[in-house]
């Protein structure tokens, strides 16, 4: 593996949850991404995020890693959960809680 | 840089022969999609997997001429 590839392993396994966004939770920089943080601040689930456009080796590294082309991606435990579109039809579906407190993830009861 | 919605089906149909497919142009911009794709290829596949497929079968053109595409993929039986 590169040095890159290490990293966002690292990172992975040292967060339950983190988001891969475009700008940060407060300020994202891509609709997209926005939706993603709406969605885990819904579900009132604590996450860690890191900004791909403050490091581009990440923003590319990131794509092979997951074998997944887009920004947003989440990461739950080590497991790539999906995309935005994904983290939607999960929320839609009222999947999302249950998933994550399956995985062992606390979240605040709304 | 764009793709036009009939290149993006063209890509899916040929990965998967069997697919119904639909695209619609959010934007009118010819860089934002949304697109609906059901084969009977994503039985029993995850989510994720579904979409690394389509994903697959756009040739690297996603996230790279194309921007955004919207992904909603299901099962045929």
């Amino acid at each position: 593996m590169s040095d890159v590839q290490t990293r966002i392993a690292g990172d992975v396994s040292a967060n339950d949850v983190l988001l891969f966004m475009k700008g940060t939770p407060v300020f994202p920089q891509c609709g997209f991404s926005a939706m993603a943080v709406q969605i885990l601040n819904h579900v009132g689930v604590k996450f860690k995020a890191i900004d791909v456009l403050s490091d581009p080796e990440i923003r590319e590294g990131i794509k092979t890693f997951s074998n997944w082309p887009t920004i947003p991606q989440l990461y739950v435990k080590g497991e790539f959960v999906g995309g935005a579109d994904i983290m939607r039809e999960m929320f839609e579906g009222g999947e999302l809680k249950p998933f994550l407190a399956e995985k062992g993830v606390a979240v605040e009861d709304a | 840089m764009a793709m036009k919605a009939a290149d993006i089906e063209k890509f899916i149909k040929e990965a998967f022969p069997d697919a119904q497919v639909e695209i619609r142009d959010l934007a009118g911009d010819e860089n934002h999609y949304a697109a609906t794709v059901k084969s009977a290829a994503f039985k029993g596949k995850s989510r994720v997997a579904q979409h690394q497929m389509v994903y697959a079968a756009l040739k690297g053109n996603m996230g790279g001429v194309l921007h955004a595409l919207q992904l909603n993929t299901g099962a045929l039986d």
